[in-house]
């Protein structure tokens, strides 16, 4: 085998080794139930991955599925059911993604039919939707819920109070559910060791992030970067599998920077970094390739978004940490990006321009979420203001096919790439 | 003028004051003195009062006010008030104000508190993120935190110790407000025909702008007024409980055009924040636990509030109950979240409760309301031969 053949071969292990993770997991919970295994619904924003774990127990992330979801088009149908049954049109499409799906079957990703929840752990993190999500899922289950409320950092700051406030919440209402579904003690060792494995895993995955620095970046952050969270958002942070794939994922990444390489696209490496951007806001799933073509095909990376802090914001210093349990679990749930206010969110983005020396910076704005969406247009002209580098507005919806429009997105990503090429002419002709 | 109409007007002229003409007045009373907005339902008035300034609340700007900036900020899809709110601070409307509490009521509140933040540097914004863990121990003990918190702030705005003697005497102004408002919820209850409901509204939202005990001493003349009225008679019409209205405001000709439509409106969920505890908060003891107990324990059941138990709805059925209605009417926002998110939920517990029920939407600057009226109009048909069968 040459050099060049071996390092082909190592650029698909991180993606095989995916794969096979979130297959394991789809097939253990399609036993779960015969095998008396335990099932927990959450959410990714503040999720508990680490205490549930500590339980032997399988979460299930219905935002993951109505993604899924999406990017398998069958979210329109999903979403035609849920309207049918009385939700409106107005409100967050993954939402009626999922109880749509459930109306069909809860057929997941893996065509397994997904196992009814044990317990809702409303981890109400960043996220008003996430309540009102639950509440109508248990509806339908008759499951007990766990509420964690998580206060939003409106003035940048982790106050003592907020996090005592959440420290009471584990203690009092979640570690208990947890003790009565699952009929164990709660072991705070096996909680301590799964955290220090998460803390592990986060230190490879920000080296991936942060490769993006390097010009020409390896990765894109954004359309590839959500491949790249999959396993720590969800269900394996804490996992020895998750540190692998990230030891993995960073040596592949390490190696194409040493080589010059640019990102791996769903049509091989991409060609020469024309421009380099940062994103905001999350991205469109039903045409998502459609989307990303969009960007590489004109020789645009996506150099850091915000939409892969949603699970955490490990790239600004923060670790789970296994010798404060609890309050690193809380502080980690604060911190997650939509539960951040807007002049926090802009210094963030600001921050991405300057250290990843992009070029410009794109605002997806999604339909469906408020909590993302709401105060965009004014985050858009501070940064404009503040960084001098002009920015691009698109509005498309997360798994609604009805809200995107190809042919709107693509002239507005190539007037604007133009717009950076005349800007660039001008300042190189000064 | 009949004091009856004395009163309407000047409801009238408070529900149109866009620009805090009235706070503005008031301030100019006394210099020194000073006024903080918030934004629909919860926020601890009670300790804006014992500070010795005014408790404002904002609801937008309804159909009164052309927009013009307030759209450069709001994607299409985002519900209306917070495009009139931003004209209306941008348009230097409420200037008259010292500062703003943005409560914890959905995602576009909350992120209205960073617009401003952004818009308006070095004005006095908080975010006021209201429990959803009802424990005293838990949920108690941080809402306690926050309340220290405001008190704090409001001491180092007015320079003035907030003592617990001042809070005190403002709870007992709010119970006492309180109070007249849940009477006059009850008298429009027993006779709706005296107290239509686009008029006693702008009683009500009186108390968004007005001190409370004027405001208290307002609802009680109006409520003695017009049930002497001699010219509101008795109707027989269909009666129906309004729901989606906790935010952004209907305009005054969607309430009218209800009650034109042949129902009386016997209970709604307009203007929760001013009757946020559905009880008194005692006196006695530690006036700021008591006031951290009663928002665990009193507050309003409504969409922003988390439900442990798990029964969405059964509140809504017992207020139909209670008032003897006929129906229900949702009434939402276009595309405000809490409201069209907790209907399905509420619906079927109507249903289970074979409770009749009709929904639509509106936008605060809804001008066409031809459409409601005919459904409205045949909803409450339907509901009184249903009621009479
Ligand atoms: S509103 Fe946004 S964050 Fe909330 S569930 Fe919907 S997409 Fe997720
Ligand atoms: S109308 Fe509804 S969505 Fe809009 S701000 Fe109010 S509660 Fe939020």
């Amino acid at each position: 085998m040459t050099a060049e053949s071996t390092r082909a071969v190592e650029k698909e292990r991180s993606m095989l080794l995916q794969k096979e993770l979130i297959g394991g997991h789809y097939d253990a919970l399609a036993r779960a139930h015969e095998e008396g295994k335990k099932v927990v619904y959450t959410f990714v924003p503040g999720n508990l991955t680490e205490l549930l774990r500590s339980f032997d127990l399988l979460p299930v992330l219905p935002e993951i599925n109505a993604l899924q979801s999406g990017m398998r088009r069958k979210s329109a149908e999903y979403i035609a059911e849920a309207e049918k049954a009385g939700h409106s049109e107005d409100v967050c499409t993954y939402v009626k993604c999922d109880i749509g799906m459930l109306r069909k079957g809860n057929v997941g990703p893996t065509g397994q039919t997904l196992p009814k929840p044990d317990l809702l752990l409303l981890s109400y993190t960043g996220c008003f939707t996430f309540m009102k999500w639950f509440e109508l899922l248990r509806q339908e289950y008759d499951c007990p819920v766990a509420m964690l409320h998580v206060p939003y950092q409106a003035d940048g700051r982790i106050h003592g109070h907020h996090l005592a406030y959440i420290v009471d919440q584990l203690k009092r209402e979640v570690i208990p559910q947890l003790e009565s579904i699952t009929g164990r003690t709660f072991d705070e060792d096996r909680l301590r060791e799964s955290l220090g494995r998460s803390a592990a895993a986060e230190e490879d995955f920000v080296r991936v992030l942060e490769s993006a620095k390097h010009v020409p970046s390896p990765v894109d952050a954004y359309f590839g970067g959500v491949y790249y969270i999959g396993p720590i958002f969800s269900a394996f942070r804490g996992t020895a599998e998750a540190i692998e794939y990230y030891r993995v994922l960073r040596e592949e990444v390490e190696a194409r920077t040493r080589a010059g390489e640019g990102p791996i696209t769903p049509e091989g490496p991409m060609g020469r970094e024309r421009y380099r951007l940062v994103v905001e806001g999350p991205p469109n799933w039903t045409s998502f390739r459609e989307f990303w073509k969009m960007f590489y095909g004109e020789g645009a990376v996506v150099v850091a978004s915000t939409y892969t802090k949603v699970g955490g914001l490990y790239d600004r210093g923060f670790r789970h940490d296994p010798a404060r349990p609890l309050e690193s679990l809380a502080e980690y749930c604060l911190g997650c990006y939509t539960n951040l206010g807007l002049p926090t969110r802009v210094e963030l983005l600001e921050k991405y321009i300057r250290e990843y020396r992009a070029d410009g910076f794109v605002i997806n704005s999604v339909k469906s979420c408020n909590s993302f969406s709401v105060g965009q247009l004014a985050m858009l002209r501070q940064l404009e203001e503040r960084t001098g580098v002009p920015g691009a507005f698109i509005e498309s919806d997360l798994v609604d096919p009805r809200y995107f429009s190809a042919a709107n997105i693509r002239n507005r990503l190539e007037s604007y790439l133009q717009m950076l090429d005349q800007k660039r002419a001008a300042g190189a002709g000064r | 003028m009949s004091r009856l109409a004395e009163i309407v007007s000047r409801v009238e002229s408070l529900a149109a004051d866009v620009d805090l003409e009235s706070v503005r007045r008031w301030k100019a009373e006394r210099p020194g003195r000073r006024a903080i907005g918030h934004m629909p339902i919860a926020v601890p008035r009670e300790l804006i009062l014992a500070a010795g300034m005014l408790p404002v609340g904002i609801v937008g700007a309804g159909d009164r006010l052309e927009i013009i900036r307030g759209d450069a900020h709001f994607q299409s899809y985002i519900c209306h008030i917070p495009r009139s709110t931003i004209e209306l601070a941008l348009t230097g409307r409420l200037d008259a104000l010292d500062g703003m509490l943005f409560p914890s009521i959905c995602d576009v509140i909350r992120n209205l508190s960073g617009i401003w933040q952004l818009l308006f540097p070095g004005r006095y914004v908080r975010y006021v993120d209201v429990p959803q863990n009802f424990d005293p121990a838990v949920g108690g003990r941080y809402w306690r935190a926050e309340l220290d918190a405001l008190r704090e702030d409001f001491q180092r705005m007015t320079g003035d110790p907030l003592n617990d003697e001042s809070l005190r005497e403002a709870i007992a102004v709010y119970n006492e407000n309180r109070r007249a408002i849940r009477e006059l919820y009850a008298a429009r209850s027993t006779a709706p025909w005296s107290f239509p409901t686009a008029e006693m509204y702008q009683v009500l939202r009186a108390g968004n702008l007005l001190p409370p005990e004027d405001h208290t001493a307002l609802v009680r003349d109006y409520i003695r007024e017009a049930a002497l009225d001699p010219d509101r008679r008795e109707e027989d019409r269909s009666r129906v409980v309004l729901v989606g209205m906790f935010c952004e405001q209907p305009p005054i000709g969607l309430l009218l055009t209800l009650e034109r439509a042949g129902c009386w409106i016997v209970d709604d969920d307009l203007l929760l924040g001013l009757r946020w505890l559905v009880d008194d908060v005692p006196l006695d003891g530690d006036p700021l636990e008591n006031l951290t107990r009663a928002f665990l324990d009193q507050h309003v059941r409504t969409a922003s509030m988390y439900e442990p138990e798990g029964r969405r709805g059964t509140w809504l059925v017992d207020s139909v109950r209670a008032r003897g209605a006929d129906g229900v009417i949702f009434c939402a926002p276009s595309f405000c979240d809490p409201a069209l998110l907790d209907q399905p939920m509420l619906t079927s517990a109507l249903d289970r409760a074979g409770i009749p029920h009709t929904e639509f939407k509106y936008s605060e600057d809804t001008g066409q309301f031809a459409v409601i009226r005919e459904q409205a109009g045949t909803f409450s048909d339907s509901i009184r031969l249903w009621s009479e069968t």
